[in-house]
This record gives C-alpha cells, structure tokens and sequence, in this order.
C-alpha cells in the first residue's frame, strides 16, 4: 500500500478525506428521553417524538451537546457558541420524519487538527474541517422477508458527531492512522465507544486522484465502510479504478459508490444523485444552540490527559521509542497497566514484557488487556524477582505462562514449582564436572580451539541445572573448568 | 425568477407529491410568483441585523440525560399499517 499509483501513464498521488459518524456516549437520546442501550427489542426504545408522530417535539439532551464540545476540544478545534440545527430532507423507511435533524451552515465545533503517527516514527498533522451533530437512522433488515423489509426505530434518534477531515490524507495507511487516532481520543475522551463491528463509529470516504502537484480531482464518496482494513481497501481499489477511467480517455464521475469486500471492487449506488439534494432549512422547533464559555472552559478543565500528550510523556520520562511509546498509549487501559508496571522499575524492560509477553498471550487467548489474568501488579511482581536475582530471565518466561494461566502471584509458582535460581557455586560447579565428565570428546576439541563449543556447555549445565542455575555463575565457571 | 415545468416536476418528486402534468404549469407559474415575492424581500437592506429566530428573546432549552421514555413498542407501534412481532413491516426498500 502506498499513496501513489503508478498507471501506464506515469505516477497518480491519491487525496483521501474522511467523513467520520461517531455515536455520542449518552444514556438517553439526542431529542428524546429514550434510551440508546445496544441490543435491545425491536422498538422497545424509541419514543414518539423519534417516531415522528404528529406533534411531538424535540429537547435537546444537554450531554450530548458537553460530548460534542469536549470532542471538539479534544481536537483543538474552534468551540462555535452559537450553532444551528437543520432538517437534511430526504425519504428512507427508517427515517420517519423525512428528515434527518443535523448540523449544516453553522457547526458545533470548527476547524481542528489531529496529529496522526505514521510507521516510520515519524508524525504529521491532518486538518479537521468540522464536527457537527445530528441523529442517527432507525435500522432495515431486508432478509427477514422475500418481499418486506422490518424496521426497527431504536436506533433512530440516537445522537451521533460527524466528524469530517480536511482532504489531507495521502495513502491508505495514513487513512488507517488516522481512524485509530481519532478512535484513541474519542474513547480517552469517553465521548464515543469506537466499536466500528457494532457500528457505533462508520467511515464515508472521499477518494480522488491527480498528477502529483495539480489541483484536486473529482472525488468519489464509499458510503458507510465499516473497518479500518476495509477502508484502506476501499481506497486502493477506488484509487486503481479511477486512474484506469483517466486513461482510458475518461473522466470521473462525481458520484456515491459501495464498496464490497468480497468482490474487492466499488460500484455505484443505484439511487440517482437527485435524491442527493437534500433541501437543508433551519428546523423551525428548535432554537439556535447556545452556550456559554464558563461552560465550555469548564469542560476544558475535566479533559484527561490526550494519547499524544501521554505518548510524549511516556518518550520523555521512561525514555521509550516513540513507536513504543505510540503502542503504549493506543488504549488508555494499555498505558495505565504498563505505568502501573514501570513505576519504581526499569520501565524499558516494563514495555518490553507488556508489548511482548502480555500482547502476545492476550493476543493468543482472543482477549484484552481489560481482561488479563495477569494483573500489572503481579507482573511488577515478577519483575522484581528477576531484578534481585531470585529468578532468572529464562525462567522468567516460564513463571509468567504459570501466571497467565492460573492468575497467580509470581513468588507463589516460583516457590511452588522450585524454580528459585541456584546460585550457591558449590552446586554448580557440581553441574559443570557433570557436563565436563560427560562429555570428553567435545572438551577435547573445545581444547583444540573449537571455540563456538562454548554453547553448548551452558546450554547442557543449564539443562543438568533444570534451568535454575544462575547463568552468569555457569559461564564463569565453565571458563575456568574448560581452560583445563 | 422563474421556475419551468422540468424544474417543478423535480421538487414534487423530492417531495414525493404527485403531481399530474397538466398542472405542472399552473403550478409553476404560482411557484415563480412566491419566488418573486421573496426577491423583492430580499431588497430590504439588512446588513447589520441579527437573523430573528423566534418571536420571544428565548435561548433553546436543554434536557438532562436521563431516561424517562420509550419502553412502550405498542404504544410506538398502535398505528401501524402492518407489523411482525415488533417491527413495523414496510415494502422492501433494499439499495
């Protein structure tokens, strides 16, 4: 994946912006005292004013409006005081009202940045165009019958942020940085859940293509992609189909288009653009939004601190590489178990155990952090067995697969299982005249200036030792014993 | 301004009104006319004053977050043309 396509013609830059839905964290609805719990009966949330029955009118639910402004401050953008809300006219079974209630003209939240970290350690920064609110659609399933569709309005009303971003990304994975950062902040921020499979965060991605310099060229809309693999795939077989359009003597068409996964191509939606002309008016039952700044400064006040701040801190502090550190602060639940660890320790060797060891059996057992058996304490715990020479690194490994699958302390399978190191030099070197005896002819040849012989008489006294014997010890004495 | 008969017949579709062709130009005669009316509002010299969003100096109020509806699918679903369990059933509208 790259940000250029190389055509018969030479080479294409690709020019991505993203559109993100991201549903607000709230119990209740946008405009209704309805509840927004996932999973629930068809229908059983939903009140009449999401219904859209005649007469019912919408209140504003003051959370939704503090999540949108901390979103927006967790973005640096511009907070916009006063704001207004728009009917976006168009007719779809689950919407009843044949309108959706949005932002248009006047956004909630302005113009803002995201920095986004790219493979190469390297950060870059991508403009945000604006966030504004709206309400979500109710929900169709069409195979529940031949000639049918059910509809299901829990959904409907539920308050969602679009989030829309400058046209400044270049290539598939800085699309990717830039969802999983924009998910990181939203869930430090606790203003989202970032959940894209229960699609509480979606993607409307905007892919164009030029010659590396020109003016932008006419974009293309992938509606509602649902992962961030997918969006990266949407775009590099957008970007391919456009260039061959180009030079095949064609032009692009400005137009929304599906992607699909399992054919790996986009193709356009069947409804005509008309119905995209969605006659915005300002909604005559609500008044323009307004707040003050004590309120928003307020807000300010209570943010936690944001994954690039931590990351930064964590480069600074425990001296970690900046990817390392990016890995780290990816899930706030991730940064506080490996702070947890570090503390008091040899934070190095703290994130190598937590990005190594713990990922890689979480990983391995399908779960997460949240639900490690082992606890950051215990693998503090075992950190500082190793570090006062109770065990050794190798050792070590043993214990913590002891720990992740029984969730005991270290000290406790260390003792149960008689691994402390030996370090008592008598009994060792018992071991290394063991290895020695045993093995006359390799001694022989070791003597002879077989030198790379030296392994395996630790690898076999480490063995003998049952991998308790302190390797330093072996080495030494190994030395001493060989040289005859 | 002036509005043609193509140009009327789309806003009804978007609307989803019908509207049959022989009235398409009635139709857009009145329509031009409610347009020329709002250009000559247009020719009020404004600048300088507040967009008036409501009859009273009132700002929007807000609800708590709390949940104190829903919970009643019989009550959403009463007048339903046709239903299963408890969704409402339409005629299919897939993309």
């Amino acid at each position: 994946m790259s940000g250029i396509v190389h055509g018969v013609t030479g080479d294409w830059e690709i020019v991505i912006g993203l559109e993100v839905h991201a549903q607000v964290i709230a119990s209740a609805k946008l405009f209704s005292g309805a509840a927004t719990a996932f999973g629930a009966a068809p229908n059983s949330q939903v009140s009449l004013v999401d219904a859209a029955l005649p007469g019912m009118l919408p209140v504003i639910n003051r959370r939704c409006v503090e999540q949108a402004i901390r979103t927006g401050l967790g973005l640096k953008a511009q907070i916009n005081r006063h704001s207004v809300f728009d009917r976006k006219n168009y007719f779809y079974a689950d919407s009843p009202a044949g309108y959706q209630i949005s932002q248009y003209k006047q956004p909630i939240v302005g113009r803002g940045t995201i920095q986004i970290d790219l493979p190469d350690g390297s950060v870059r920064e991508v403009g945000i165009t604006r966030l504004h609110l709206e309400q979500d659609a109710g929900k169709s399933l069409h195979d529940q019958h031949p000639d049918s569709s059910y509809v299901d309005l829990n959904r409907a009303g539920i308050a969602l942020m679009e989030i829309v971003s400058e046209p400044d990304l270049r290539s598939p994975e800085e699309a990717g940085a830039y969802l999983r950062k924009l998910r990181a902040i939203l869930r430090y921020l606790g203003t989202c859940d970032g959940d894209m499979e229960k699609g509480s965060m979606r993607a409307d991605v905007n892919v164009s293509v030029r010659r590396p310099g020109d003016p932008y060229g006419t974009r293309c809309e992938i509606k509602n992609v649902n992962s961030i693999r997918f969006v990266q795939q949407a775009i590099e077989v957008e970007a391919a189909r456009q260039v061959a359009v180009i030079e095949d003597g064609g032009k692009v068409e400005q137009e929304t288009r599906l992607f699909d996964a399992r054919k790996g191509e986009t193709r356009p939606m069947r409804n005509k653009e008309e119905a995209h002309d969605y006659r915005y008016f300002p909604d005559p039952d609500l008044l323009p939004l307004t707040f003050s700044q004590e309120w928003v400064e307020e807000i300010k006040r209570s943010l936690p601190e944001l994954p690039d701040e931590k990351k930064a801190r964590f480069a600074r502090d425990y001296g970690l590489a900046p990817y390392d550190a990016g890995v780290l602060v990816d899930e706030r639940a991730t940064a506080d178990f490996f702070e947890a660890v570090a503390e008091g320790r040899d934070a190095k060797q703290a994130a190598n155990w937590v990005m190594g060891d713990l990922f890689g059996a979480l990983n391995k057992a399908g779960t997460d952090i949240g639900h490690s058996p082992v606890s950051a304490e215990h693998l503090g715990q075992l950190l500082d067995l190793m570090a006062d020479g109770t065990i050794s690194g190798r050792i070590a490994k043993d214990v913590f697969v002891a720990m992740f699958e029984t969730g005991k302390a270290p000290a406790a399978i260390v003792e149960e299982k008689g691994l402390r190191q030996v370090t008592d030099s008598g009994a060792i070197a018992a071991v290394v005249d063991q290895v020695i005896a045993q093995n006359p002819d390799k001694v022989a040849e070791y003597r002879s200036g077989k030198d790379k012989l030296f392994g395996f008489f630790v690898g076999q006294a480490m063995k003998a030792s049952g991998g308790k014997a302190n390797p330093q010890a072996v080495n030494q004495l190994l030395r001493e014993k060989l040289k005859g | 301004m002036s509005l043609d008969k193509a140009t009327v017949a789309r806003i009804a579709k978007l609307a989803r009104i019908a509207v049959p062709e022989s009235e398409l130009e009635s139709l857009a005669g009145e329509l031009s006319g409610i347009l020329t009316w709002i250009e000559q509002l247009n020719e009020v010299n404004t600048s300088g004053v507040e967009p008036m969003t409501s009859a009273v100096a009132m700002t929007l109020r807000m609800r708590e977050d709390r949940v104190t509806d829903g919970g009643d699918p019989e009550k959403v679903l009463a007048n339903a043309p046709e239903r299963t369990d408890t969704f409402f059933v339409v005629p299919k509208v897939v993309e």
